[in-house]
C-alpha cells in the first residue's frame, strides 16, 4: 500500500516550510532513517527521515518548492513488493494509507502518524493539520482548526469545551478575542508579509529604475527576521538604558583564564574564553540577582523565569539567528563558551533546532567586533529585554580628579516597558556593570 | 413523615419521564406526578397521534393514486372515520403503556394528582380537578395517590396547552383545538384552519388530503412562519395544487356559529374583509404554558408571559426549583423538552453537561410535503452579517425520488462563506424529517463543508440532496 511522505511540523508553531531539495530520485529504494529530502523553515534547514522502508515512487513536491503547508503530501513510498512500477498516485483517494515521516530533529509535533492526507496543487481543500498536544493528538472540530487556522490561533494553547475536552468554535472564538493580534480582520496576512501598512512592492519599485537592481527572492529567514521584528517593534514598547562598564579587570582575568587552559596532544587549548562569553554569564547572574527582570509578559500575567536563559545574536550569511544559553547562571564560563562555539558552527550550516532558539528572557547583541561604539537592539519576543554591546576600546576618563586612560565597554539595555520599568531596567543594568567590573564574581 | 425524593418532577411528558429516567440512571431517587396521562401531550394529543392520522392520510393518498404506480385498485377507495381515529388512538395507548413500563422499570415512582408545591422542597399531590380528555387511558396500576411529598429539587415540566383567542374560544363543536381535531365522528366537508405552524399546517393537510375543503388563515405574511422563506413558499405551492386555499396576512375577526357550522369574517392586511362559512373552524394559534395553580406567585419563581423564567440548566429564581419544556419557554417541542430535562437533571448531579444551543434544535413539520429544518433561515443569516454561501438542490435531480414518485422539492444549505460553517439547513418534500438529522449531526460535531464534501452518500438515496445541496453551495453540483 503506498504510503504518503508529509511535510512535517518541526516546530509547534511550524505553519509551511520549504521543499530544499530531494536526497533521493523516484524509484530509489528507501530504507527506514534514510535521510531523503531537506527542507528549510524559519530559521533552520532540517532532514526529512523515511518513516517506511520501500521505495520513492512519486516526488510530488519538487525540488526547490516555497510555502509547503505542514502536512501537505510531498512524496509516495510504495511498500516493498509494490516496486517502481507501482503507479504514480493521484491524490488522497488513491493512497488511503498516510504515515508522517519523521524529520531528522525528533520534536515532538513530528513524531506522530496519521495526519491527513492533502494533495499540493490549485484549488487543493483547505483542511487543517491535526494538531499535537504534549505528544498526544489534539482534539478539536473541524471548523475550531479552520478558524483558528485562519485567525493564527495555536490549537495547542486553547482549552476546549466541548464533549471530552475536544476544542469547538467557541473556545477558539474566545481566544480569537484574547490574542493581541485579534481585531485585525487580515489576520493571515500580517504572517505572510513582513509589513502589513508599508507601500505596496509595486509603489516601492516605482522609485527605482527598471533594471537599476536585482530583485532577490526573500529566504524564509529573511521573511522571518521581518515579521518578528516588525512585530517587536509594533507590539513592544522599547526603551533604552545606557551604561560604560570598565573592562580592564575583565581582561586581565581572561588573559589569566586563558593562559591556565589544559592543552590536548595538538596544542589546542580546552578552551578559549571571549569578551562575550563574560557578557552572556554577566547578564544571567544579573537576571538572577534581579529577578523582577527576569521575565517575559503575557496579556493575563508576568512568567518569572527560573532559571536566566539568555539568548545571543549569531550574525550568519543572509541573516540572524539567537540561540539560546539555558540557566547560563549556573554554567561556568568554559561550558559557556564551547556552546556558543557549538551554536555558531551550526548555526552557519543553518542546523539549529528550535528547541535552540525559542524562548529565554534576554539576549546579547554584540557588534563590538565590528568596531562599533553604541547602538541600541530590538527585543526578541517573547523576551523582555536584550543588550546591545559596544567595543572595548581605551579612553581616557576623569579618575580621582585627573585624567587617566580606562578600557571601557558601552552596554544599552532595550526593554520592554510593559514588563520592565526604568527603575528595575536600571537595576538589571546596574548589576551587569558590577559583574563586569568585578569578574571574579562570576567565578564564583 | 411524607415521602422524601431527590428529585421529584411535576409532569410525566416528553420531558418529564425522560428527566425521570435519566434521574434514576444517575442515582437519584425519584417521582413523577401526573394527573392525566404519561407521556403527555406529545404522546397521548400531539405528535404520535397526527403521524397516525397523517400516515392513514398517505396511504389514502397512495391508493387513490394507485394507477401512477401501475396499481388497480377495483372498487372506491373510501375510509371509516371511526377506524381511522380508532387507530390513532390506539397507538397512543400503546406507547402510554409503554412510558409506564420504563417509569416502572426505573424504579420511579408514578403519583397521580395535581401537584401544588406548598413550600421549600414540599408538595402536595390533590387529585385532578380537569375534567379528562376522552377517550381517556386507564390510571396505571401501582401509582401513589394524594399526599404530601418532600423533594430536595422540584422540576417543573407541565407542557403548554392551546391558547385561544378572545370570541374564538374553542368549544369542542364548531370550533376545534388540536384536541378535538384528533378524534373527528366524521371528517368535515369544510374547515377553516387559524394559524399556520407545524399543528395548523399539519391539521390542514390532514383534512384536505381526506377530502375535506380547507381554508388556512394565516396572520402573518408567510404560511409556516419559522422556516425559512424559500421553503415555506414552495410548501404553499404544493398545499394550493392540493386544493388548501391559503390566506395570508389575514386575520380571523370573528366567527358566528349556526346550525350548519359557521361563518367566519377574516380581513386582511389592508383592511378588506370578507366572509368564510365553514363546517368547522381548528384554532390553532399556539400554545401557552401551564404555570397555574403551582404555587410559583407564594414561592416567587419568576415567570413571563405565560412561561417560567429558567437558565440554559432550568434553574429557576428560586433554588430547588427547576423548569424544563414547553413550560419552559420555546421553541415547544418535545425534543427540547427532552433534553432540557437530561442537562437538568445532570447539572443537578454536578455532571456539568452542555446547555442546549437553541440555534441547533431542528424542527419538523409532518404535513405533505413535509418540512424539516435545523438552523439559521436565509434570512436570519442575512440579519447575522456574515457573507453566506447557499446551496440548493431539488427532489428532480435525485434518482430515488423520481423512483419514489416524489419528484417535487428542495434541499437548501446556508453557510458562513469565510469559514464554511454550517449555518442552516432548510428542507421540503418526501422525507425530509428523516433526512434533518444528517444536518443536525454535522452541525452538533462542528464539521465545515469539506467533511459534508467527503462524506460518502449511499446511492440512492434521498440523503444523496443533503451532499449535492452542499456541493452547490461551493459550485461543484453534479446532478443538476
Amino acid at each position: 500500500m503506498p504510503i504518503n511522505i508529509l511535510m512535517p511540523a518541526l516546530s509547534p508553531t511550524m505553519e509551511k516550510g520549504n521543499l530544499t531539495r530531494w536526497l533521493k530520485k523516484e524509484g530509489d529504494q528507501i530504507k527506514s532513517g534514510d535521510v531523503i529530502a531537506e527542507i528549510e523553515t524559519d530559521k533552520a534547514t532540517m532532514e526529512v527521515e523515511a518513516a517506511d522502508d520501500g521505495v520513492l515512487a512519486r516526488i510530488v513536491v519538487p525540488d526547490g518548492a516555497t510555502d509547503v503547508p505542514v502536512n501537505d503530501v510531498i512524496g509516495v513510498i510504495a511498500s516493498e513488493g509494490e516496486g517502481s512500477a507501482a503507479p504514480s498516485v493521484e491524490g488522497p483517494s488513491a493512497a488511503p494509507a498516510t504515515q508522517q515521516s519523521a524529520p531528522a530533529a525528533n520534536t515532538a509535533a513530528a513524531a506522530h502518524a496519521g495526519a491527513p492526507v492533502q494533495q499540493t496543487g490549485e484549488g487543493a481543500t483547505a483542511r487543517s493539520p491535526k494538531a499535537f498536544k504534549n505528544g498526544a493528538r489534539l482534539f478539536a472540530s473541524p471548523l475550531a482548526r479552520r478558524i483558528a487556522k485562519q485567525g493564527n490561533i495555536d490549537l495547542a494553547k486553547v482549552s476546549g469545551s466541548g464533549p471530552h475536552g475536544r476544542i469547538i468554535e467557541r473556545d477558539v472564538k474566545a481566544a480569537l478575542a484574547k490574542s493581541p493580534q485579534a481585531p485585525a480582520r487580515p489576520a493571515p496576512a500580517l504572517a505572510a508579509t513582513a509589513t502589513p501598512s508599508g507601500p505596496s512592492d509595486e509603489t516601492i519599485k516605482k522609485y527605482y529604475a527598471p533594471g537599476s537592481y536585482d530583485e532577490i527572492p526573500h529566504q524564509m529567514m529573511r521573511k522571518a527576521i521581518a515579521r518578528r521584528l516588525v512585530e517587536a517593534s509594533q507590539t513592544i514598547p522599547h526603551f533604552y538604558l545606557t551604561v560604560d562598564c570598565r573592562l580592564d579587570a575583565l581582561l586581565r582575568l581572561r588573559a589569566e583564564i586563558n593562559a591556565a587552559a589544559s592543552k590536548d596532544k595538538d596544542g589546542e587549548p580546552a578552551y578559549k574564553i571571549s569578551v562575550n562569553d563574560f557578557i552572556i554569564k554577566a547578564l544571567a547572574l544579573a537576571l538572577i540577582r534581579v529577578p523582577d527582570a527576569n521575565v517575559t509578559w503575557t496579556e493575563a500575567t508576568m512568567l518569572k523565569h527560573k532559571t536566566a536563559d539568555v539568548g545571543v545574536a549569531v550574525a550568519i550569511p543572509d541573516g540572524l539567528i539567537t540561540p539560546i544559553i539555558r540557566a547560563a547562571e549556573s554554567k561556568t564560563l568554559s561550558v559557556i563558551s564551547n556552546e556558543m562555539k557549538d551554536f555558531a558552527a551550526r548555526a552557519r550550516l543553518r542546523k539549529l533546532l528550535p528547541k535552540d532558539y525559542e524562548g529565554g528572557s534576554s539576549s546579547v547583541s554584540n557588534l563590538g567586533m565590528f568596531g562599533i561604539q553604541q547602538f541600541a537592539a530590538i527585543i526578541n519576543p517573547p523576551q523582555a529585554s536584550i543588550l546591545a554591546v559596544g567595543a572595548g576600546e581605551q579612553r581616557v576618563v576623569v579618575r580621582d580628579g585627573a585624567p587617566a586612560v580606562a578600557t571601557l565597554m558601552n552596554a544599552t539595555l532595550s526593554t520592554d516597558h510593559r514588563a520592565i520599568d526604568g527603575a528595575l531596567g536600571a537595576q538589571l543594568l546596574g548589576a551587569f556593570r558590577d559583574l563586569i567590573e568585578h569578574p571574579a564574581g562570576m567565578l564564583a | 413523615m411524607a415521602d422524601t425524593y431527590d428529585i421529584l418532577i411535576i409532569g410525566g411528558g416528553p420531558g418529564g419521564y425522560v428527566a425521570a429516567i435519566r434521574a434514576a440512571q444517575l442515582g437519584f431517587r425519584t417521582a413523577v406526578v401526573e394527573r392525566e396521562h404519561l407521556g403527555g401531550i406529545c404522546l397521548n394529543w400531539g405528535c404520535i397521534p397526527t403521524k397516525a392520522l397523517l400516515r392513514t392520510a398517505e396511504i389514502y393518498h397512495y391508493a387513490m393514486n394507485a394507477k401512477d404506480y401501475g396499481l388497480v385498485i377495483d372498487g372506491k377507495v373510501g375510509y371509516d372515520p371511526a377506524a381511522v381515529v380508532k387507530r390513532s388512538r390506539k397507538i397512543s395507548a400503546q406507547l402510554n403503556g409503554g412510558v409506564g413500563f420504563l417509569l416502572k422499570k426505573n424504579k420511579v415512582d408514578v403519583i397521580w394528582g395535581e401537584a401544588r408545591i406548598t413550600g421549600a422542597g414540599k408538595v402536595a399531590v390533590e387529585a385532578s380537578k380537569k375534567p379528562p380528555m376522552q377517550p381517556q387511558n386507564p390510571v396505571p396500576k401501582g401509582v401513589l395517590g394524594e399526599g404530601a411529598y418532600q423533594a430536595k429539587h422540584i422540576i417543573i415540566a407541565t407542557g403548554a396547552r392551546p391558547r385561544a383567542l378572545p370570541g374564538i374560544e374553542p368549544d369542542g363543536k364548531q370550533i376545534w383545538t388540536y384536541f378535538d381535531s384528533m378524534i373527528p365522528d366524521k371528517i368535515p366537508e369544510s374547515l377553516i384552519v387559524m394559524g399556520s405552524g407545524a399543528i395548523g399546517i399539519e391539521f390542514a393537510s390532514f383534512y384536505r388530503t381526506m377530502g375535506a375543503e380547507v381554508t388556512l388563515v394565516e396572520i402573518l405574511p408567510q404560511i409556516l412562519p419559522v422556516e425559512d422563506a424559500e421553503i415555506a413558499a414552495l410548501a404553499r405551492k404544493r398545499f394550493e395544487k392540493q386544493g388548501v386555499k391559503i390566506l395570508t396576512s389575514t386575520k380571523v375577526v370573528k366567527v358566528e356559529k349556526n346550525v350548519n357550522g359557521l361563518v367566519a369574517t377574516v380581513e386582511d392586511a389592508m383592511g378588506a374583509a370578507q366572509t368564510l362559512p365553514a363546517e368547522k373552524l381548528i384554532s390553532a394559534v399556539g400554545v401557552t404554558g401551564n404555570i397555574e395553580n403551582l404555587g410559583l406567585e407564594d414561592l416567587g419563581v419568576a415567570t413571563e408571559r405565560g412561561i417560567i423564567k429558567a437558565d440554559p440548566f432550568g434553574r429557576t429564581n428560586v433554588a430547588g426549583i427547576y423548569a424544563i419544556g414547553d413550560v419552559a419557554g420555546p421553541p415547544m417541542l418535545a425534543h427540547k423538552a427532552e433534553h432540557e430535562g437530561v442537562v437538568c437533571v445532570e447539572a443537578i448531579k454536578g455532571l456539568d453537561p452542555h446547555p442546549i444551543d437553541k440555534a441547533m434544535i431542528p424542527g419538523c413539520t409532518y404535513c405533505n410535503p413535509q418540512i424539516a429544518s435545523v438552523g439559521l433561515t436565509e434570512a436570519r443569516a442575512k440579519e447575522a452579517g456574515d457573507e453566506i454561501r447557499i446551496g440548493r438542490f431539488p427532489f428532480i435531480g435525485n434518482g430515488k425520488a423520481i423512483a419514489l414518485g416524489e419528484p417535487d422539492g428542495l434541499v437548501k444549505t446556508i453557510f458562513e462563506a469565510k469559514t464554511g460553517k454550517l449555518l442552516g439547513a432548510h428542507m421540503v418534500g418526501a422525507e425530509v424529517t428523516e433526512l434533518i438529522q444528517g444536518f443536525v449531526i454535522a452541525m452538533n460535531c462542528e464539521t465545515t463543508e469539506a467533511e459534508l464534501i467527503q462524506a460518502i452518500f449511499p446511492h440512492p438515496t434521498l440523503s444523496e440532496m443533503i451532499h449535492e445541496s452542499v456541493l452547490d453551495a461551493y459550485g461543484r453540483v453534479i446532478h443538476m
